[in-house]
């Protein structure tokens, strides 16, 4: 590896560290703006135009708020809590790929940042770890809510990404490989050979289960404000508590980007061949990346805003009994139809 | 060799309990009621319901103003069905004075009662959902909610506390392209029901949260006092207005909607809020009827008494609000001040069962429960 490349490097990870944190703040704005919408409200609207820079008034008012770290709490692991969750949130995005390869000055850049081989194992391995951000700020908030929310999310997550891992281990016993690319590529081609319409149960398993992941309406029962006020970030307050929603929604991208990529296709635009298209293929598999991600992000919006929300019996349930059970049948079928075809 | 079956010791397992205060400030207690819970993990195993937060001496303060000025006082028990309240006030009063009011007066009476009551339910409802965690419908409840008091403001100027309905009649008569103004909003909630079901009642998620949760048997019910949507919801039908007719309810034809289990145990939360989205029908249907028998002229005010003056004697009547049975006691001694008043509160009665009913449910489960029993704080601490 020369400078260049390094360079090269160094300049993808401020592009997708900054479009991440810039995904997150038109997220809040438009989480806002639907639900307004959803609701047969306004909405914000009166800072910037039509109220776009109302993220902006949020995080200047979130920096201004006392930050008030309550006596009794475990301090360290107190402190240490949001950014347990948030960083893994922003460093999942690494591995996928959001783009076809450009060329420029006769130097191939591929549009992603780390094409490492075991891409699914690692983004799987980081929204474990976030998980521990949550637990610990209910742990160490030293309060009962906040205790209660990290139960909450901790058994729902052991429960979920098992459910989610099976799902995904169809995908690749299809693809034979973990490499996020690899499984972009053996999607090129027609509509036909994206995964959501060879693996469907796979999907639909998987979509349940990353709702579940990242503490969404139905599945938000870490949070569920109704119940247990603010779940686990109760005791938080200013800057803090701004970093666990960044979190939520930094993991809401990554998780929508992930779906894209393992059953719509990744940046792949049915029956067109980008790489014959050289920089405006490239420029192209880009936009067409950002609109599937942009619509699984409106979806969870509006499903947040229409469901109630389940309990935390009828979640064990549905990830136990029904997902779990689904989702082996799936490798199984997966697995015999694949033997059978070799 | 049989097949050994695995016994195990319940009290070898059961960890540390664990008491959890629900409230005072708290999103989802409906006002400042603490529940002081006691837990298992996530299993409440006792609720004590702590009240008192939103006292404000509601009966010692009527002995000490005159019977007109108790009114405002009614206003502010259950502030969220004002109407009711003023009404159930004033037919004990007339029964006590032995009045007479004019026929035009008892229509309005049963018109504004009948909105109010709409506007109540949708409340319930709107919140019931919001403590299962669907905040949308909360918010389409409240847009029409909204139009039940703009009707109330062009009545009387409040949108909250009316003070509309006295002794002896109402403050103002309807004003001019009231009753057309009625009838326009019937016609536009009406359909308006199917959209609450569609959004909210049969969801599936909603109904696994709400069908069998929180059952309240019938004989529960009677024995704790529970009345109103409540005590339908398990079965019983029970309705002032159809058992014990005050006013001119006698006139119209309409159904008492009961808890039929439809989609679970009879007396379920499912079955207490549905109750309360087909009362909403029933409400349309009273308000409509009465709306084509009002009679056009007539002067609101002529039973209106000078002075309120009530001969000595005591008077226990009950009408049937939003919430139940709302039971006036009042006692006179001829003063212009009353003796004493009592007012017996369906939200307390209903309130008080929580234990019984919620126990062995998940926390979740209890905020469900306790939307479900629709509770006014103002009226239980009065």
């Amino acid at each position: 590896m020369d400078l260049i490349d390094f360079i090269i490097i160094c300049i993808k990870v401020v592009l997708v560290f900054a479009a991440t944190m810039l995904a997150v703040m038109g997220m809040i704005y438009a989480e806002r703006r639907i639900s307004a919408f959803i609701q047969n409200r306004l909405g914000p609207n009166r800072v910037g135009p039509k109220g776009l820079f109302q993220p902006l008034a949020d995080g200047l008012k979130f920096l201004m708020k006392e930050d008030i770290i309550p006596t009794a709490v475990n301090k360290p692991l107190y402190l240490l809590a949001p950014a347990m969750l948030l960083i893994p949130a922003l460093m999942t995005f690494a591995v996928i790929p959001f783009g076809s390869s450009l060329t420029l000055f006769g130097r191939q850049i591929s549009l992603q940042v780390a094409n490492i081989n075991i891409g699914v194992l690692y983004i799987l391995a980081l929204t474990s770890v976030g998980v521990y951000g949550i637990v610990l700020a209910g742990w160490s908030s030293n309060s009962k809510y906040p205790l209660l929310g990290g139960l909450r999310s901790s058994a729902q997550l052991i429960s979920y990404e098992l459910s989610m891992g099976l799902a995904i281990v169809a995908i690749v016993l299809m693809t034979g490989s973990l490499r996020l690319n690899d499984i972009v590529s053996s999607q090129q081609g027609h509509l036909f050979s994206w995964y959501v319409f060879k693996q469907p149960l796979a999907f639909l398993i998987f979509l349940i289960a990353v709702y579940a992941e990242t503490n969404r309406l139905p599945f938000d029962l870490a949070e569920a404000e109704q119940e247990l006020v603010g779940g686990y970030h109760t005791e938080y307050s200013s800057m803090k508590f701004a970093m666990f929603f960044m979190a939520e929604y930094a993991n809401m991208i990554t998780a929508a980007a992930f779906t894209v990529t393992l059953f719509f296709g990744g940046w792949d635009i049915p029956f067109v061949d980008e790489a014959a298209m050289g920089n405006w293929g490239a420029l192209l598999s880009g936009i067409a990346f950002i609109l599937k991600t942009a619509f699984f992000l409106f979806l969870y919006i509006w499903v947040r805003w229409t469901f109630p929300r389940f309990r935390y019996d009828q979640l064990m349930n549905l990830g136990w009994k029904v997902m779990l059970p689904l989702a082996l049948l799936n490798i199984f079928i997966t697995g015999g139809i694949l033997t059978i075809i070799s | 060799m049989g097949i050994e079956t695995l016994t195990l010791d319940r009290s070898a397992i059961q960890g540390e309990e664990m008491v959890l205060n629900i409230g005072p400030q708290h999103p989802s207690t409906h006002g400042v009621l603490r529940l002081q819970v006691v837990t298992d993990g996530e299993i409440v195993t006792k609720i004590t319901p702590y009240i008192g937060y939103l006292h404000r001496c509601f009966e010692k303060h009527c002995e000490n103003v005159t019977y007109e000025q108790v009114i405002p006082f009614v206003d502010r028990c259950d502030y969220i069905a004002s109407m009711n309240n003023n009404f159930g006030y004033a037919v004990a009063m007339e029964e006590l004075m032995g009045i007479e009011v004019s026929e035009k007066v008892h229509y309005i009476r049963v018109i504004v009662a009948e909105l109010n009551r709409i506007a109540s339910h949708l409340l319930a409802i709107g919140t019931f959902g919001l403590d299962v965690g669907a905040f949308t419908p909360f918010l389409y409840c409240f847009r029409d909610r909204e139009r039940i008091l703009d009707l109330f403001e062009l009545l009387c100027g409040a949108r909250l506390l009316y003070n509309y309905i006295w002794v002896g009649g109402v403050s103002h008569d309807f004003p001019i392209g009231f009753v057309e103004k009625v009838y326009e909003f019937l016609d536009y909630f009406e359909p308006k029901i199917q959209e609450y079901n569609d959004l909210l009642t049969f969801n599936k998620i909603f109904i696994e949260r709400t069908a069998d949760v929180g059952v309240l048997p019938a004989d529960v019910a009677i024995s704790y006092g529970v009345s109103g949507p409540n005590l339908r919801g398990s079965g019983v039908k029970w309705d002032l207005r159809k058992n014990e007719p005050y006013s001119i309810y006698n006139k119209f034809d309409f159904d008492i909607p009961i808890g039929t289990g439809a989609m679970g145990t009879v007396g379920g939360c499912w079955d207490r809020y549905y109750v309360r989205i087909r009362e909403l029908e029933e409400s349309v249907k009273i308000t409509r009827q009465a709306l084509d028998q009002i009679p056009r002229e007539g002067d609101v005010h002529a039973a209106l008494p000078k002075k309120i003056r009530p001969p000595k004697g005591h008077v226990y009547s009950r009408t049937e609000t939003p919430r139940g049975d709302l039971g006036f006691y009042i006692i006179s001694d001829g003063k212009p001040k009353p003796f004493r008043l009592k007012l017996r509160s369906p939200a307390f009665t209903a309130l008080s069962c929580i234990n019984e009913i919620a126990r062995g449910w998940m926390i979740a489960d209890v905020i469900a429960i306790l939307g479900s029993l629709d509770i006014v704080l103002g009226e239980i601490d009065r």
